[in-house]
């Protein structure tokens, strides 16, 4: 892995980020096989990873911006965007499928009026899909941010949405 | 004296409102001046029951479920702080029918003990692996495993005793133990129940997995939908370096191991045990080459252990019982026990301790009831996303991994998933093939290009006339048998299964559009 030679090339970055990034990296890259954890603490801390901000990462982890990046875009988990205040992580597995979770997914898509990887335009709800949240007993699951639900209905979903909206 | 209700802080009883529940015994007691201590264990695995309210009792614990936040006025006015009568009264937990029936070795005390205690966890029996394994030397650790039959849990049962001893007899200054706990398929839950609501068993059997290959740092690679496992975990890491079981002298042997929990981004085929180590590394989660084998060129190069959290769960109870207790449960060459998970439409979906052996009727009709919406079962897909669709006709195929392999399909992690007769299979088959190309880490051709593919050929024989439907059958074979011939690991040589399988015995699913009639 090469290391970015011309650091006068970073980006112009908001104190925030800056800030985030090095004490990120302070305290992490140390570790062996450092990137994930360090990219799981700046997503933690700013809700996604700025793509300005991979140059100063990729610096600090003497590694290639393209490295970096290569990271980043692999895994599903890490965004490039801010989300929503609440992201809410929709089943689409096989146990999920078996209870009915193709209906609820087309009632909640149509119910927060987004697709899958899309934001509410009040900034709300980011809604993403994911493949198993290990809760096949309790299928159809969804999870909203760590707190994870189960044998969920479309009305139970209008319930939970009404009640967030209260 | 104070009377201990127990309520499960398992994520699947979570996600049912466990914890409303939990709150509304501690008011309600309050209320009434009542001294109760709730303590909040992980689950029984009888997910239909959950949540699953036990008391503690002279005789035992007593069961009510399933229990609402509505529920609880009703239950303290039964007096069930002494066992009272009330409808969800399920009478001793532990005479539970579908509980008592089990063979809980690996989930001994899943579900008793309180996980984030390392003394309630030697009350129970813990640690006594590890001291069994301190008294001994590796050779005669990684025999023990060896006889005991262990095979991998995570999928590809692959013999672990040979494992270690392949890492054991590499030479190298450093060793590595990594837990593959990105349990990704769909249907199973074992290895988060363990994580969850017995963590010490994960952490001894890793620290014995250690001394048997001569490796002093472990690395639990956990998925991220698993906050609630990475609490369990990181609390009961804490206890364990506290209390002298991990550390750079474990319990005054003058060993040393330690271990850290790194969590995984959303990505399958990070499960798939070389991708997971380039993970770890902290690159993108593509597959190897093989060889070199994990075991002597692994994590950072160095000979690495790599095992599933249920293989690891397992180890503590060889070495404390011995491997012949092990491998006198089972048949033919799957020995010891399988947790296996019950899932989707089921009347009773959980977790079946079992010898291997029992067949897959009487897990689904017996353990799980039939399916929950009542129609009859059509297929059941076993082992994860990468498994088979078995027709109803093929019920009573014992489980045991070469039971499986004889009719195509594999058991992987022990997942279980049930379908109803309104499933459409043509959409399952194109659901695999989707998912494949949506999880392929892009590595090689035939995964990368041959699901996409494999989407649009089905599309194509669904929405085509019989002449198309007859030739494009023949492509998406021939596409599959490339796919499983030539693909590098698991994911593309083992998306076909489903597809396959689905063609093979549920043709008239892809029949597709009704033909215009002839005019």
């Amino acid at each position: 892995m090469k290391r970015a030679i011309n650091i006068t090339l970073l980006p112009d970055l908001p104190d925030e980020v800056r800030s985030v990034v090095l004490d990120v990296t302070a305290r992490l890259a140390d570790m062996p096989g450092a990137l994930l954890p360090v990219l799981h603490a700046v997503q933690g801390a700013l809700g996604y990873i700025p793509p300005d901000s991979v140059p100063l990462i990729a610096r600090e982890l003497n590694l290639s911006r393209a490295d970096v990046h290569g990271v980043i875009s692999f895994y599903h988990y890490f965004r490039s965007k801010p989300a929503g205040r609440r992201v809410i992580y929709l089943c689409r597995a096989e146990s999920c499928q078996a209870m009915g979770a193709v209906i609820l997914e087309k009632h909640v898509m149509a119910r927060l009026g987004v697709d899958f990887h899309q934001t509410t335009a009040n900034g709300a709800y980011s809604l993403e899909p994911v493949y198993c949240l290990g809760n096949c007993a309790c299928s159809p699951a969804m999870m909203v941010d760590d707190e994870l639900k189960g044998r969920l209905t479309p009305a139970r979903f209008d319930a939970w949405l009404a009640a967030e909206e209260t | 004296m104070s009377i201990t209700v127990y309520v499960p802080r398992d994520a699947g009883a979570l996600s049912l409102g466990a914890e409303a529940v939990a709150n509304a015994i501690a008011s309600e007691a309050q209320q009434r001046g009542l001294d109760v201590d709730i303590l909040r264990n992980g689950s029984r695995g009888l997910y239909w029951l959950e949540p699953l309210v036990e008391v503690s009792s002279p005789a035992g614990r007593i069961a009510y479920g399933p229990v609402e936040v509505t529920d609880v006025p009703a239950l303290f006015d039964a007096d069930f702080l002494r066992g009272g009568r009330h409808a969800l009264a399920l009478g001793a937990t532990e005479d539970i029918p579908l509980l008592k029936s089990q063979q809980r070795l690996t989930f001994a005390r899943v579900g008793i003990v309180d996980p984030r205690s390392l003394d309630d966890y030697r009350a129970h029996g813990g640690y006594r692996g590890l001291d069994a394994a301190l008294a001994t030397d590796a050779a005669a650790i990684v025999q023990i495993v060896t006889d005991s039959g262990l095979r991998g849990r995570g999928g590809a049962a692959f013999p672990t005793g040979i494992k270690w001893k392949t890492c054991l007899d590499a030479l190298a200054d450093r060793k590595y133990i990594v837990c593959n706990a990105d349990e990704g398929d769909s249907g199973t839950y074992a290895d988060r129940m363990i994580m969850e609501g017995d963590p010490f068993v994960l952490i001894e059997g890793m620290t014995i997995a250690g001394l048997a290959v001569g490796a002093s740092y472990g690395y639990i690679y956990l998925r991220v939908e698993y906050p609630h496992a990475q609490r369990a975990l990181e609390a009961a890491i804490a206890s364990a370096e506290e209390q002298g079981y991990l550390g750079s002298d474990l319990r005054g042997s003058g060993k040393a191991f330690r271990l850290e929990v790194r969590m995984a981004a959303g990505a399958y085929i990070c499960g798939e045990e070389t991708s997971l180590l380039e993970s770890l590394e902290g690159k993108r989660g593509q597959v190897r080459f093989k060889p070199p084998l994990p075991a002597i060129e692994g994590l950072f190069g160095k000979p690495t252990v790599i095992n599933n959290v249920v293989t690891l769960a397992s180890v503590p109870t060889i070495l404390d019982h011995g491997a012949a207790f092990y491998r006198d449960y089972g048949v033919g060459r799957s020995r010891g026990t399988l947790p296996i998970q019950l899932a989707g439409n089921l009347k009773r979906p959980g977790l079946v301790e079992r010898a291997f052996g029992l067949t897959l009727r009487e897990l689904i009709e017996d353990y799980g009831g039939g399916t929950a919406s009542g129609k009859p079962v059509r297929a059941v897909q076993v082992g994860g996303p990468l498994g088979a669709y078995l027709p109803a006709s093929q019920l009573d195929t014992a489980i045991d991994y070469e039971a499986f392999a004889a009719i195509g399909g594999m058991l992987g992690h022990g997942g279980m998933v049930v379908f109803d007769d309104s499933v459409d299979m043509a959409a399952q088959a194109r659901y695999a093939m989707e998912f494949c190309a949506t999880e392929s880490c892009g590595k090689c051709t035939p995964c990368r290009i041959g699901s996409t593919r494999g989407v649009e050929v089905i599309d194509r024989i669904v929405a085509g006339d019989h002449a198309t439907r007859e030739r494009d059958g023949v492509l998406l074979r021939d596409l599959c048998q490339t796919m499983l011939d030539g693909s590098l690991c698991a994911l593309g040589g083992m998306a076909p299964l489903p597809v396959l399988s689905a063609l093979d015995h549920f043709p008239e699913d892809f029949s597709g559009a009704v033909e215009p009639a002839a005019t």
